[in-house]
């Protein structure tokens, strides 16, 4: 499969990729493993394809202040296997390794995903959890976005037209946090058909947790009635197999041939008891 | 739109004008006749067109030939050197680690990726690997067992040359 005509330009810097960007119908090429296939089915037919995956100042991941910074060009591979990453946010870690498969985690990057944001990637429910904040640039300069306002719907997000995704930035987790990532995926995709994250924090009992799913709804999500059911408790069996069973009520659940919505939602409540017993 | 672009394929170098969409693994099939690379599922699910770029396993088909410009790409003719099978290729000899073949050279080269990274795998390690690189014939076990047998001869040829 080939894909229609195109002009490819690479981009040496984040103010050119910008400029380059102006023309309505160009797209940003990242690692390319959202875009490309897509783009082999001619359900995208970009006229000029900028690739940004060189960009040096949006690649790598650093600590500043109480934060990481993952530049926005950093492959799940990179984040996979840093050492920042594992000491300071282990659940991006066990995020990334449960993308793809090694050749996609080798090229496939984490800004290229939040950006496509499919609604069964595995990125969106770590970042709602992990207070992840997404820089973008554009014309008009940068703005920070939540990750909590960034993802806006099937395949939407907050960016504008003409806007890059540069960086993103997570503040260092407390001492005494714990997270885990749990995913039920698509045997062949390797998408997540369920994936849920959750972060708390606390000492015997649970002073704050975050609770998100993706994969099960049109976009991922924060779920606030899991999180009530367990604030302030202990986390016992009994109290997480009740907090578990509250999970993905009251959102459209999405429907495939291979995952109804009955069976979806079946699974968020699996997902989520798994998750919130690693935690425990 | 006809690019230029400047590669290093199996230690040779290429000066090559490709059109903007051509993929990776047409250009290396196509236009160098490196047919070793196989296009399988050419939807990036199957992994039999992965070759390895600046040391990591890609799917050549989820690629094009421009992304890859100024890189170092192996294939499935890099491995022997001096007409000395990889140890890899001979695991999947010694091993059987193949029936049809289709998947073979794939499967090498996402376990050179391994290897380069993880010399002593586990068989989760290894299985964990390859869940990029589809089989219908073996039912990988015997796949498993010649990446073990690439990654003892490989430890066996270190401790010789040191």
């Amino acid at each position: 499969m080939i894909p229609s005509e195109f002009d490819y330009i690479k981009a040496k810097s984040i103010d050119e990729a910008i400029s380059l960007l102006k023309d309505g119908d160009a797209k940003l090429l990242a690692g390319g493993h959202s875009l490309i296939p897509a783009m082999k089915l001619r359900l995208n037919r970009p006229t000029k394809l900028i690739d940004i995956s060189r960009i040096a100042e949006m690649k790598g991941i650093k600590q500043e202040d109480g934060e990481l910074v993952i530049g926005a060009m950093t492959t799940h591979y990179e984040i996979m296997t840093n050492d920042l990453i594992k000491k300071h946010l282990p659940i991006l870690s066990q995020a990334a390794e449960l993308i793809g498969d090694v050749q996609v985690r080798n090229k496939g990057t984490l800004g290229g995903s939040l950006a496509h944001a499919d609604p069964s990637a595995d990125w969106p429910a770590s970042m709602l959890v992990t207070d992840a904040v997404i820089v973008v640039a554009g014309a008009k300069g940068k703005r920070a976005i939540k990750a909590g306002d960034f993802f806006t719907g099937f395949f939407m997000t907050a960016l504008e037209e003409g806007e890059i995704v540069t960086q993103i930035r997570i503040p260092l987790p407390s001492a005494n946090t714990k997270s885990a990532y749990v995913k039920f995926m698509q045997p062949a995709s390797r998408f997540a058909i369920v994936g849920c994250a959750v972060v708390v924090t606390g000492n015997g009992s649970i002073d704050d947790i975050k609770v998100a799913f993706t994969g099960v709804s049109e976009s991922a999500f924060r779920d606030t009635a899991v999180e009530n059911a367990l604030k302030g408790k202990k986390a016992d069996t009994e109290t997480i197999k009740n907090a578990a069973d509250q999970a993905a009520e009251g959102v459209s659940i999405l429907s495939d041939h291979f995952a109804g919505e009955e069976y979806r939602k079946h699974l968020a409540k699996v997902y989520a008891k798994r998750a919130l017993t690693e935690v425990a | 739109m006809n690019l230029t672009i400047q590669v290093e394929v199996n230690g040779k170098k290429h000066k090559s004008t490709v059109e903007a969409r051509q993929l990776l693994v047409y250009y290396l099939r196509d236009q160098l006749r490196l047919t070793g690379t196989h296009i399988g599922c050419d939807t990036s699910s199957c992994g039999s067109c992965t070759v390895m770029i600046d040391g990591m396993a890609v799917k050549s088909c989820t690629m094009l030939a421009a992304q890859a410009d100024g890189c170092a790409i192996t294939t499935i003719e890099g491995l022997a050197k001096k007409g000395e099978l990889h140890p890899l290729q001979e695991g999947f000899h010694q091993e059987h680690g193949l029936q049809c073949g289709f998947c073979t050279p794939g499967m090498i080269m996402t376990a050179v990726d391994l290897l380069s990274k993880n010399p002593e795998p586990t068989e989760m390690d290894i299985r964990h690997a390859l869940e990029g690189n589809f089989c219908r014939c073996t039912g990988y076990h015997n796949i498993v067992r010649a990446v073990q047998f690439a990654s003892a001869k490989m430890k066996e040829m270190e401790v010789a040359s040191v």
